[in-house]
């Protein structure tokens, strides 16, 4: 069971917490002129990579935020948790 | 005689607490501190089971965790426990123990069922027999089932208790043997919170199987005196009869402490069991080492030992389990298990496979006059009722083969040493690398995982001598407490007698024989609790299952609930020796937890029974159940489903409650519905995103129903908003969608949407709420309120505010059923008592109670869909037949683009339909299949299938109804299809329009 930092209460349980996988994809804005193929893309298409990944979690059972971690997916280790909203951290290359 | 392989002197046991026990019905005694197993052997107890496969006599080999054979069902139900391991388990008065794998008799030896067994059972026998047709595996189950005798499950429920216990040390130290001790100590001194966890009843581990001197005195001083120091240190937590069981991420560590288990069933108050849930900051793992049996023909046979487990019987348990002992070794440590048992007068030889031994062991067992015969193997086992003797012959110059005429040694007891194996089991569910040992041809853990943080040391790290133990745990318990941010010292001690170590190793992983491997009756195991040979592992690689991880499936080794303990270095140097490459070349299995079995009592705790789930009960529970109303669950939550009178199933009770409403009035207890209060300047234009229609302009006092859509465009949740004020508004959803919804709200408030003004709170169990419904409804709430319920002035889809019974509250004249509704809203703790006076108030016009089955039928009957029962997660609004509530004018709403994708858009999809059946009698099971073409048997073309079916007395005097999802289904209007029951029947029905009540909805607005 993981442990993770949620930047409003601090670190807790895995079991507290839910995954929403990948982050930082924004709602477009202007749906009526996109393709079929890049709403598809919004809709349906995530990375799935081996190594870095930065992805969304809520702290359900806690504050119920919404916060962003950067999880190397191949050792489960975290190396950054953030709010929505804040830039994106830089972590060490793709392992 | 009793007990005449106990030695006069010398173990842990209290020689005055004498304990009766039975084996097999076998009245038989063992002293306090023995172990089942110390007990049997003292007894002269070899033979207590048979193999899994081919059922060989089997007998003890182990004296701890690792026993692969000694698998024991104890104690009669409901106690009963199957696969208790007699090594681990301790004695207590009146213990009752079964050998549960004893077919076709435990006594009875056939040789020709034997190899009548063995012929059917070569590596690969699942595999290879369960290819045939299907239907044959439950044939084949029970008849392995039968023969393999994997113990008994207890028949009735579990009469003790379990418990969990959550803490968080410092330094969680793994194992109370020497480095294990020394790890607590250093980091005990430093302030650290520790954790020592210790599987046995007693701390010492190795220290209490041999004869070790610590600082001049025996071993035992030292291990009392550091108890001590450890007791008084108010951080520090000793737990014995505690197993390790999983090393998960981030140092999360669940340990299962034997409370009970030690006492005669049913007399023990606490639990039995405590499951500990550890979160270490970090870990030492002092696990220790286990023996490696050597390879060799018949090595399977009862009283074959390892040599260190004879060692550990006599020092630990003062029992030697024979009086003629033969040693075979391929290294220095086995010496001192016949050096010891000589000096209790036993007649001891050594078999050393080796040209010559270590000078400091050869000179000691030469010295009590040990008769030591190098290079030269065990090639045989003469077995009859017991131990007879073995042949030993030379070796040639490879150890490939034996030459010269056999010896014949007569004994009653064999000890085997084949090297020692490092306790990896941890470190490596920890994800940590292992690093190969050359000399000592084992492995020993390598880097650890990042995420897990731990030290090993001692001989689970590879450090066989006691001084080296001890150091390496003194230095691993100081800087584990440094890491966790104390100032610590590691600890010492000065002068410890040196162990006989391994010494010059000779790996000789398959150990020859007269025959070649495979031919011939004498099998060389090499996993004994799965009953694998060397030559199983040797047909793997011919049939090529060369990838280590095949090779174990294939032939199951290190696959039981041993996991390997014994066997799998042994299967890997055998696969390696027959491919001429070294260990690491052909890789290794990981080790999977549990380290030990866990038992369900453990895992569950407490969690079970009345505690097993949560339950939630709306304020008027308590009066549906004392009117015998019957329950059933939706979510978390208990809902009344029908309020049955004398003598009425429910079938009759739904019935009449649905006549009643239509006719007259009934009541229902909507209080489950999930209710979020939304306030914010933001709130109305967030309404506008969530739901399908126009929000901007709804004002105080009216109601709208809105389709709430995922991003895919598909439905998940409906639900009536209320605007309460200006930028106040009250949303319902589905009863289990509640949550759903509210985290649905926040993720885009949250995450797209943070700069909006809008607050979301959940008030589902702030109101409660009682639905009013059917032509006599206004009569009833007029009794009752002060609110004016003219029909002009408060609307279909209005609400006011306003007392009812005296309670102040929001009424909402919204509809579930298509008939004049009101529904009352009152604080929770109030809901009792309006519903009271609703039901007393309602007696003239005998209002009727109804449950969530009649709110069901009624519903349906009006078309009215539920999502998630008529909808699935892949229907649009358009396939529920519901465009009319898409807004064609917002240029936005969650869900809307996905409705112009082409697969959204294209012809053919399933679409919400009514079926009238042609006899109307006929109530179509719900999911019964629409098909396109009846056939005498399947597979037969699929068209849609029925989401809701009911009989109702308000359609056509009474008959079925049903809704059902068809493709195509707007264009199949009229039309006749057919449907295929379970049974294979098949039925007939009618394509209509789903509303069949009040097509003009007027009831609702009168
Ligand atoms: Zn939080």
């Amino acid at each position: 069971m993981l442990i993770l930092d949620c930047p409003w209460c601090g670190t807790r349980d895995q079991s507290e917490f839910h995954c929403h996988g990948e982050a930082h994809i924004a709602r477009p804005t202007d749906t009526e002129k996109m393709d079929d193929k890049a709403w598809g893309e919004y809709v349906f298409f995530r990375t799935n990579p081996k190594g870095i990944h930065y992805e969304r979690w809520t702290h359900d059972h806690g504050c119920k935020r919404w916060f962003n971690a950067v999880r190397n997916t191949a050792t489960d280790e975290f190396l950054a948790f953030y709010k929505p909203g804040e830039k994106a951290p830089a972590v060490g290359s793709d392992q | 005689m009793s007990q005449k392989f106990r030695l006069p002197a010398g173990g842990r046991v209290n020689r005055s607490k004498l304990l009766n026990f039975s084996f097999d019905g076998q009245q038989l005694q063992g002293y306090e501190g023995d172990t089942l197993a110390s007990a049997l052997l003292a007894n002269g107890v070899h033979l207590i089971g048979r193999s899994f496969k081919y059922h060989r006599p089997r007998g003890f080999m182990a004296a701890g965790p690792e026993e692969p054979n000694a698998l024991m069902q104890l104690e009669k139900d409901p106690y009963t426990q199957p696969n208790t391991r007699a090594t681990l388990q301790e004695l207590y008065e009146d213990l009752e123990a079964d050998s549960q794998n004893r077919w076709p008799s435990l006594k009875l030896d056939i040789s020709a069922v034997n190899s009548l067994v063995a012929r059917a059972l070569p590596a690969g026998f699942y595999y290879k027999t369960f290819m045939a047709p299907a239907k044959m595996w439950m044939t084949y189950e029970k008849i392995i089932r039968k023969a393999a005798g994997l113990g008994v499950s207890p028949k009735a429920p579990d009469p003790d208790w379990y418990d969990h216990r959550h803490e968080y040390p410092d330094v969680l130290v793994v194992g109370g043997g020497p480095a294990g001790l020394a790890a607590a100590l250093s980091a005990g001194r430093s302030g650290a919170r520790v954790i020592l966890v210790e599987q046995t009843q007693e701390f010492g581990g190795s220290l209490l199987s041999d004869n070790a001197e610590i600082e001049g005195a025996p071993a035992q001083q030292w291990i009392d005196a550091t108890l001590a120091e450890l007791q008084s240190m108010p951080e520090v937590q000793l737990l014995n009869r505690t197993t390790l069981t999983h090393y998960l991420d981030y140092n999360y560590l669940t340990a299962a402490q034997h409370l009970g288990d030690h006492m005669k069933p049913g007399t023990s108050k606490g639990p039995r069991q405590c499951l500990w849930k550890l979160r270490a900051k970090r870990v030492v793992l002092a696990t220790g080492a286990y023996e490696r049996p050597l390879v060799f023909a018949d090595n399977d046979r009862p009283g074959v030992m390892m040599a260190n487990a004879i060692r550990t019987f006599q020092h630990r348990y003062g029992v030697l389990p024979g009086r003629e002992l033969v040693v075979f070794t391929n290294n220095d440590s086995a010496y001192s298990t016949a050096i010891d048992a000589a000096g209790t007068g036993a007649s001891v030889t050594i078999v050393d496979c080796r040209k010559a031994a270590g000078d400091i062991a050869q000179s000691a067992a030469s010295g009590v006059g040990i008769e030591i015969i190098l290079n030269s193997a065990i090639t045989g086992v003469k077995y009859s009722s017991g131990l007879k003797s073995v042949d030993v012959m030379s070796l040639n110059a490879d150890g490939t083969g034996v030459q010269g005429q056999p010896r014949v040694i007569n004994c009653d007891l064999v000890g085997s040493s084949g090297g020692w194996n490092p306790v990896l089991n941890l470190h490596s569910q920890s994800k940590g690398k292992l690093r190969w040992m050359e000399a000592e041809q084992t492995y020993a853990p390598g880097v650890t995982a990042s995420i897990n943080p731990s030290l090993s040391a001692g001989a689970c790290n590879g450090a066989f001598d006691l001084a080296d133990c001890l150091d390496e745990g003194f230095a691993a318990g100081a800087k584990a407490a440094t890491e966790a941010g104390f100032e610590a010292i590691a600890g010492s001690v000065n002068a410890v007698t040196p162990t006989l170590g391994v010494g010059e190793l000779r790996a000789l992983w398959v150990v020859p024989c007269d025959h070649p491997l495979g031919q011939g009756k004498k099998k060389h195991f090499h996993e004994f609790q799965n009953d694998a040979t060397a030559a199983d592992l040797l047909l793997a690689q011919r049939e090529g299952y060369v990838s280590v991880e095949h090779t174990k499936r294939y032939t199951t080794t290190g696959m039981a609930n041993d996991q390997g303990k014994t066997s799998n270095i042994n299967a890997l140097g055998v696969v390696a020796q027959a491919r001429g490459e070294s260990i690491p070349q052909v890789g290794i299995t990981t080790f999977r937890p549990p380290f030990e079995p866990l038992t369900f009592g453990a895992i569950v705790g407490q969690n079970c029974k009345d505690l097993f789930h949560m339950v939630r009960k709306t304020p008027m529970h308590s009066w549906a159940e004392e009117q015998g109303g019957v329950f059933e669950d939706v979510g978390d939550w208990k809902r009344t489903r029908y309020y049955p009178r004398a003598g009425e199933d429910m079938h009759a009770a739904v019935y009449r409650e649905c006549a009643q409403v239509r006719q007259s009035v009934g009541m229902f207890d909507g209080s489950t519905l999930g209710k979020i209060d939304i306030q914010g300047p933001d709130a109305a234009w967030l309404l506008n995103m969530l739901y399908t229609n126009a929000w901007l302009k709804l004002a105080p006092g009216k109601c709208r129903y809105g389709l709430m859509l995922n991003e895919h465009g598909m439905v998940f949740d409906d639900g009536v908003t209320a605007c309460i004020a200006e930028n106040h508004y009250h949303m319902t959803t589905t009863t289990g969608g509640a949550a759903r919804v509210l985290g649905w709200i926040e993720e885009w408030l949250q995450t797209e949407w943070p700069e909006k003004k809008v607050w979301c709170t959940s008030v589902s169990e702030q109101w409660a709420v009682i639905a009013i419904n059917g032509p006599k409804a206004r009569e009833v709430l007029a009794s009752l309120t002060d609110i004016d319920l003219d029909a002009e002035s408060f609307k279909f889809m209005d609400w006011r505010a306003g007392k009812v019974a005296g309670v102040d509250a929001r009424v909402y004249r919204i509809s579930f059923t298509g008939e004049c509704a009101y529904e009352i809203n009152v604080p929770a703790r109030y809901g009792r008592h309006v519903w009271e006076q609703v039901h007393a108030a309602g007696q003239p016009h005998d209002i009727v109670p109804y449950g969530t089955e009649t709110m069901h039928v009624l519903r349906a009957e009006k078309g009215f869909i539920i999502v998630g029962q008529d909808s699935d997660g892949t229907m649009t609004p358009h396939d529920l037949a519901m465009d009319w509530i898409v807004s064609k004018a917002k240029p936005d709403f969650l869900g809307k683009r996905s409705h112009a994708r082409a697969d959204i858009t294209r012809e053919g999809r399933k679409q919400l339909i009514g079926l009238l059946t042609d006899d109307p009698q006929v109530v179509l099971p719900e999911g019964t299949h629409i098909i396109a073409e009846v056939k005498p048997a399947p597979p037969m073309k699929m068209l849609g299938h029925v989401t809701s079916s009911y009989m109702s007395p308000n359609v056509d005097g009474g008959r079925s109804i049903a809704m059902a999802v068809l493709k195509d289904g707007f264009n199949r209007m009229g039309e006749s299809v057919d449907l295929v029951l379970l049974d294979g029947t098949h039925v007939t029905a009618k394509v209509v329009d789903p509303v069949f009540v009040d097509k003009e909805g007027l009831r609702s607005r009168s």
